[in-house]
């Protein structure tokens, strides 16, 4: 497949076919994150997870819609608030939704997956009344467009650049909470071994509740950041949610370095096939290759090894 | 098993239950109904082949596949297939520049039949690749998880995702597989008509027939030793394992059961309905079949008829009048079977029903039935599990 192309070509190809992956590489590891803390630390699969993450896309877009008619001096930083109402709007949309079903049905996995598909088709369909089925955009603040050349061949488009380091950054921000702080300290022993952590007096139900919220937060920041890159519509959180449970499975379900390896690794993947191969093989091919690592090692890339 | 079995059976509770929905399917719904909406229930009993299969692996097995789309596609793609085969004579498709070989290839430029579409050719390979082919894959599928003791929620995501994997495999294949419109204008089985009302009649009631080998195959499946094994590893699999049964053959066992259902259910929807497109395989749909056993109920085979029935008809009077709240209505569904009633409607049956039935049945003194059947092995997951309706009588 790679016929016909100079060497240096090839290295420009996989450069930019890199970048591209990059960006999705950001998606997938800010959706990722949220969903592997859920299912990590509750063993929860929250199929609305990608819902969330549109709730907060909607969010930027109604942020950036009110700052053009009403503060349009300030325009340039939207952004930055649309990203924290998001992770609050969604957090505490996560919260409810924790109280209201999931906490029922924590023994009873299978139950959660369906009942949460149940929560997306409502939200989906909400999205369609409230927004309407069409995709819609938001306006970039001017210093986020246009692209920084590296090499004559090679530029790297700003918008994106500026998500990868938003992704990094709440990479970061979950590894200092979970490894470096109190309530991670808690998430880790509530993971490790629940009966024992409420024998030490650790409110288990509330760090559920806490860390779903979280969870559902971050997924709001990736729906965010997922509006620099791309356009919003009601499905468009389904059209992810399949590649990000590979993703979190791929990685080791409760190992969030396993988690953006994994990311890694598959983004990078299918941008790079994408470019030699139609887009749907690529994706394929991604796919069976992920599934079939999966069953020669079912615990995932990097497992935490946790006694029972 | 001295005196005449059969008629013992149908004369017992079980038997009933039998009957009603024979009497529902046969006799009810035909003179009700006019041609148009009994195709429709046919189309619906379809799906009912895959709910059947769910209960089996998920309500008795406790393994959830949110892939069987992918068996009840592949069971249809190979009806379809061959139906296509039989519409592209060369006579009929003289004005393509390769006559012989089905429309959609045409247009994709293709030149000569696709070597895996040669044996379509032959109906008792077809008959034979319906069920073989999902069987297959269930196999495939079946040994890499189950031996490695994949299980549970990352069972139902690698499921998914295949799910995912073949439905994009379909539409980005055009040439071969027909694309997103899937393989349409199907015409004729063996020189027969499927489109008039007469033949879409005697489908319907084919389609009946089927169902109900699949029901008894089912029945007869879960009131052996078989089906107590796959209800104890549900409940306890560490235990069913240390008593020395092999856990993963049992398992791949009731998944390829569930996978042969589903390719049954899949070949005759493309009879009925008269083509077969990846909307009906992928991820969306292949979750919907686990709503059609859940809302049955998810340990009763008869539920799962029920369910599939009920689903699909409020599906099609919502899309008729309300589109916009059907998904509303969907997903309260999801969450309602969930959270309020995790037995389904078979678990409402048994207990708001089923009392008044054992009222009527003590004052004909027809019959001394046991007020409740035998509880299923142990208490999963906080919620009684159930088996079928009805008390257990061995024949």
């Amino acid at each position: 497949m790679f016929d016909g192309y100079t060497s240096s070509e090839l290295m420009s190809i996989f450069a930019m076919q890199g970048f591209a992956g990059l960006s999705l590489f950001s998606v997938f590891v800010l959706m990722a994150l949220g969903l592997a803390i859920i299912f990590g630390q509750m063993g929860v699969i929250n199929m609305a997870h990608g819902e969330f993450m549109i709730l907060g896309a909607y969010t930027t877009y109604l942020t950036s819609g009110f700052f053009q008619s009403y503060l349009p001096g300030l325009f340039g930083g939207y952004f930055f608030i649309a990203m924290i109402l998001a992770f609050l709007i969604c957090g505490a949309l996560g919260a409810l939704v924790e109280w209201l079903m999931i906490r029922h049905l924590y023994h009873r996995p299978l139950d959660t997956l369906l009942a949460t598909w149940g929560l997306s088709l409502i939200m989906q369909q909400a999205y369609r009344s409230i927004f309407g089925a069409r995709e819609v955009g938001v306006d970039l603040p001017e210093w986020m467009m246009g692209a920084i050349p590296v090499t004559e061949m090679v530029d790297l488009p700003i918008n994106g650049l500026f998500v990868m380091v938003i992704a990094l950054s709440v990479a970061v921000g979950v590894y200092l909470l979970m490894y470096r702080s109190g309530y991670g300290k808690k998430v880790r022993a509530v993971v490790q071994n629940r009966p024992m952590a409420e024998a030490v007096g650790i409110n288990s139900a509330g760090i559920d509740r806490a860390t779903f919220a979280l969870g559902c937060g971050i997924a709001g920041i990736a729906g965010a950041a997922f509006t620099m890159i791309g356009s919003t519509g009601p499905s468009s959180g389904q059209a992810y949610i399949v590649d990000t449970f590979l993703v979190v499975v791929f990685g080791g379900a409760q190992s969030l370095i396993g988690t953006i390896v994994s990311a890694f690794g598959i983004s990078q993947a299918q941008s790079t096939m994408e470019f030699f191969l139609s887009g749907s093989m690529a994706k394929v091919l991604t796919l069976l290759v992920v599934i079939g690592i999966l069953m020669i090692r079912p615990e995932g890339l990097m497992a935490l090894k946790v006694r029972r | 098993m001295k005196h005449s079995p059969l008629m013992k059976w149908f004369a017992s509770r079980e038997g009933m239950y039998y009957l009603a929905l024979a009497f529902l399917l046969v006799v009810l719904l035909p003179l009700v109904l006019e041609p148009f909406r009994l195709n429709m229930v046919g189309k619906y009993l379809t799906y009912a082949f895959v709910a059947i299969g769910l209960v089996m692996c998920w309500g008795k097995a406790g393994i959830l596949s949110l892939g069987q789309g992918v068996f009840f596609g592949l069971g249809g793609y190979c009806m379809a297939m061959f139906l296509k085969l039989e519409a592209s004579t060369p006579e009929a498709t003289a004005i393509q520049s390769t006559p012989g070989i089905p429309d959609f290839m045409d247009w994709n430029q293709l030149t000569e039949l696709p070597w895996f579409w040669e044996p379509f050719h032959s109906f008792s390979f077809t008959l034979l690749a319906v069920i073989g082919v999902p069987v297959l894959l269930a196999f495939v599928i079946g040994i890499a998880m189950f031996t490695r003791r994949v299980g549970g929620v990352y069972f139902a995501i690698i499921t998914q995702a295949i799910a995912a994997v073949l439905t994009i495999l379909i539409i980005g294949q055009q040439g071969y597989t027909g694309g997103v419109n899937g393989i349409t204008d199907l015409q004729t089985l063996m020189g027969w008509d499927i489109r008039t009302d007469e033949a879409r009649n005697i489908l319907y009631f084919i389609c009946v027939g089927m169902l109900f080998l699949c029901l008894f195959a089912a029945r007869f499946v879960q009131n052996r030793k078989l089906g107590r094994i796959l209800v104890a590893m549900n409940a306890q699999e560490m235990r069913v394992r240390f008593s020395g049964y092999d856990v993963a053959a049992f398992k791949i066992f009731v998944f390829c059961l569930a996978a042969a259902f589903a390719g049954i259910g899949g070949a005759l929807f493309t009879l009925l309905v008269g083509f077969m497109s990846p909307s009906f395989i992928g991820i969306v749909a292949s979750i919907e079949m686990v709503i059609f056993c859940a809302l049955g109920g998810r340990l009763s085979i008869l539920g799962a008829v029920y369910g599939a029935l009920l689903v699909n008809a409020a599906k099609s009077g919502f899309s008729e009048s309300f589109p916009e709240l059907w998904p509303f209505a969907m997903g309260a569904l999801f969450i309602g079977v969930v959270l309020a009633f995790p037995d389904g409607l078979a678990g409402l049956y048994k207990s708001y029903v089923m009392p008044l039935e054992n009222k009527v049945f003590k004052r004909n003194k027809s019959e001394a039935v046991p007020a409740v059947s035998t509880p299923a092995a142990g208490t999963t997951d906080g919620y009684s599990p159930m088996t079928e309706t009805y008390s257990p009588e061995k024949s």
